[in-house]
């Protein structure tokens, strides 16, 4: 079978079977690619995930242009992305055809009023999951609450946030290092 | 045709700065979407994180789909031409990982552990720690919890629930998704 359309099926299978997001995927593609058609290199692996976490973007979509890209440049980033898309396209595609008729029913009105509540709950816990992981202190839990507020109660865009943020921590970054080469000529 | 170029804008944008995964997107999907350009209600918002939850795919997929339809048909344009909305949203929001791959993949493996970059992920992971803060408390508004007091006591009470339930306990999302459904179901 053709390469392009073996990689599509591979990810648009990985793409349909994982619920949960990017990061339920990564042990489906580290078996079929990795361990079982032995296309790319354990360490090669590791490395194109670190970098697929680095840059912007959805991690898992990341990870299939990557991958792809290591293997057959452009078109193998392109297949691979696109497997990976088009499942969840096709069925967000049918649920906000038909859901925008449902939504209205008194039924599921009641039902999704119950599940609101959780949802904001399943974002608020990883946010603290988060917080431990970013080696968040009480030197800088103020970035977080800052960014927070600023969101919140006077609707900035949490686009800013993230310039201003990066922008920080590479300001800081210099200002440290200025810091340390003075130490040092003393 | 306006429409569509802010589709495209807006979901280039989220995909340019997303960064720190699925969560801290939706951040920015929401002050886009919602706060913004009023392309969908607090409360669709919400049901949409919870159908993404239980379909499969990235949520930033799932929601710039929906979005994408959602805004076209939701300004007085058939189902086809919706269709295409999604369409430009899903392929707005991967681009930049694309043009991203094809400049800096071959320089970026390299410069990974540059000091300088490691100093600017210093100051971005708090910084979507923040967002992903805003998030859940932007989301705690009327819509959501709902505005008479039994609603507003009973989505308190499931907030509080599902939060220990995932945080301490590490319940399933998608099976507190559907206990928080059949509550809902039986209690309004």
């Amino acid at each position: 079978m053709n390469f392009y359309i073996k990689s599509f099926l591979i990810f648009s299978r990985i793409g349909l079977f994982t619920i949960g997001g990017g990061y339920a995927m990564v042990p489906l593609i580290e078996a079929d690619l990795v361990d079982k058609r032995k296309w790319i290199s354990r360490e090669d692996f590791l490395d194109l995930m670190a970098l697929s976490q680095t840059v912007p973007g959805i991690f898992a979509v990341n990870i299939a242009i990557f991958i792809g890209y290591k293997l057959r440049g452009f078109w193998g980033a392109f297949w691979m992305a696109l497997g990976t898309i088009l499942p969840s396209f096709v069925i967000m595609l049918l649920i906000a055809l038909f859901f925008r008729q449902l939504q209205h029913l008194d039924t599921v009105e009641r039902i999704f009023k119950g599940i609101r509540p959780a949802v904001v709950a399943l974002i608020a816990a990883p946010t603290f999951k988060m917080a431990k992981s970013a080696r968040i202190s009480r030197y800088n839990i103020w970035i977080p609450i800052v960014s927070a507020l600023l969101i919140w109660l006077l609707g900035f865009s949490p686009i800013y946030v993230i310039i201003l943020s990066g922008l920080g921590g590479y300001l800081y970054g210099r200002y440290e290092k200025r810091l340390h080469s003075k130490t040092k000529e003393e | 045709m306006i429409l569509f170029l802010q589709l495209f804008y807006t979901f280039f944008k989220i995909g340019l700065f997303g960064f720190g995964g699925g969560y801290a997107m939706l951040s920015m999907i929401q002050g886009e979407v919602v706060t913004r350009y009023g392309w969908l209600t607090s409360s669709e918002f919400t049901d949409i994180i919870a159908l993404s939850q239980m379909t499969p795919g990235p949520i930033g997929i799932n929601s710039a789909t929906y979005v994408g339809y959602t805004a076209i048909v939701n300004a007085g344009y058939s189902h086809a031409v919706g269709i295409l909305g999604s369409a430009v949203a899903t392929m707005s929001v991967v681009l930049p990982s694309f043009i991203l791959m094809i400049v800096i993949s071959r320089f970026f493996l390299k410069y990974q552990k540059h000091p300088a970059i490691e100093a600017v992920f210093r100051g971005l992971r708090p910084g979507v720690v923040g967002l992903l803060a805003a998030a859940a408390l932007v989301l705690m508004n009327g819509e959501n919890f709902g505005t008479d007091i039994r609603q507003a006591i009973i989505s308190s009470v499931l907030f509080i629930g599902v939060f220990i339930a995932s945080y301490r306990y590490k319940v399933n999302p998608i099976l507190l998704i559907i206990i928080c459904g059949i509550l809902g179901y039986l209690l309004y």
